[in-house]
């Protein structure tokens, strides 16, 4: 895949098949220390150690509809391309967490992507999946972040959903927005220093 | 970065959604898009944004959901339009460039786009699909 933020989307997929009503999605840029994180934590069904153990071949999927799963075994590729790897964290009803890293700078590192994207298409699932968020860069031992959860929109929603039309354009805008905002700052330090 | 600062605009939005909301269930249309692994690979999440940046500029009123893999990975990415009263049409391989035709023709026009179309499900529920799936 062409981004890192594509295949974020496709661990969030896995983990909504998995029946996960929370997902907490979490991507931290550290330039200090050259390392960029990816994680994807869950309360879904979690896999027994015999499926964790085969969740890295491509022949392997717990679908009946098709009898490949390349979801992970793409993103281990691409995590191990660029000096970094991928680990999971899963048992039976408890969940599963899949990390990622990478070598922020690594010349065959894919961009991150639009992120904002990604989120519209988990948002849209619409099935009362709880999302936690949160895009932290952090450079020249400054932190900033980007972090909002479904929780505190759907407070202020009440029972309208995510999917209704002048929401959906809201939640566009928003991480759009938030989006641009931290990177624009991180150029800008960038620049500075 | 201020924290959710527009929540307060959420909650105005949320007044003034739920006046049409009433309005909005009798005139519903529901596009879904396929979004399993195969469908992200093919460029679902693209055809997904053409699919709302469409709808913004023509100010149409539509529910767009995605779903996980249903089973057809070679014809992805997929696209569901269902409509109030019509049967329920399945787009097989929508790239964001034909997006734009398909709500015109099948939103705007009630018409079918034929030559895109994979398969039908008539209101009565059993489906057809012109070609085996992959």
């Amino acid at each position: 895949m062409r981004e890192l933020s594509l295949h974020l989307l496709d661990v969030v997929e896995n983990a909504i098949e998995a029946g996960a009503r929370h997902v907490a999605l979490a991507i931290v840029e550290d330039l200090d220390a050259d390392l960029l994180t990816m994680s994807v934590a869950d309360d879904g069904r979690g896999m027994d150690p015999e499926a964790l153990r085969r969740v890295r071949d491509p022949f392997f999927t717990t679908r009946i509809t098709r009898h490949v799963g390349l979801g992970i075994p793409l993103l281990a590729a691409a995590a191990e391309r660029c000096a970094g790897g991928l680990t999971i964290h899963s048992q039976p009803n408890g969940g599963t967490t899949v990390v990622a890293r990478f070598r922020h700078s690594h010349i065959d590192r894919a961009p991150l992507g639009d992120l904002a994207g990604t989120l519209i298409c988990i948002l849209m699932r619409d099935d009362g999946l709880e999302l936690s968020y949160r895009h932290t860069i952090v450079a020249h031992g400054a932190e900033r972040a980007f972090e909002w959860s479904t929780t505190e929109i759907r407070d202020a929603l009440g029972d309208l959903p995510l999917s209704t039309p002048v929401v959906r354009e809201w939640l566009s805008g928003f991480v759009t927005e938030g989006e641009t905002q931290l990177k624009e700052a991180q150029d800008a330090k960038t620049q500075v220093s | 970065m201020p924290k959710l600062k527009s929540l307060e605009e959420l909650q105005r939005l949320r007044e003034r959604a739920q006046q049409e909301l009433s309005i909005r269930q009798q005139t519903t249309t529901k596009i879904t898009v396929g979004m399993g692994t195969c469908g992200i690979a093919a460029g679902a999440r693209e055809t997904m944004q053409a699919i709302l940046e469409e709808l913004r500029k023509r100010n149409i009123d539509a529910h767009v959901a995605t779903v996980g893999c249903i089973g057809m990975c070679s014809k992805e990415p997929l696209v569901d339009i269902e409509q109030a009263g019509e049967p329920r049409i399945t787009y097989a391989n929508v790239h964001p460039n034909m997006v734009p035709r398909l709500i015109e023709e099948h939103l705007v026009n009630g018409q079918v786009v034929d030559e895109w179309a994979f398969g039908r499900i008539p209101l009565d529920g059993i489906g057809s699909a012109s070609q085996p799936g992959g």
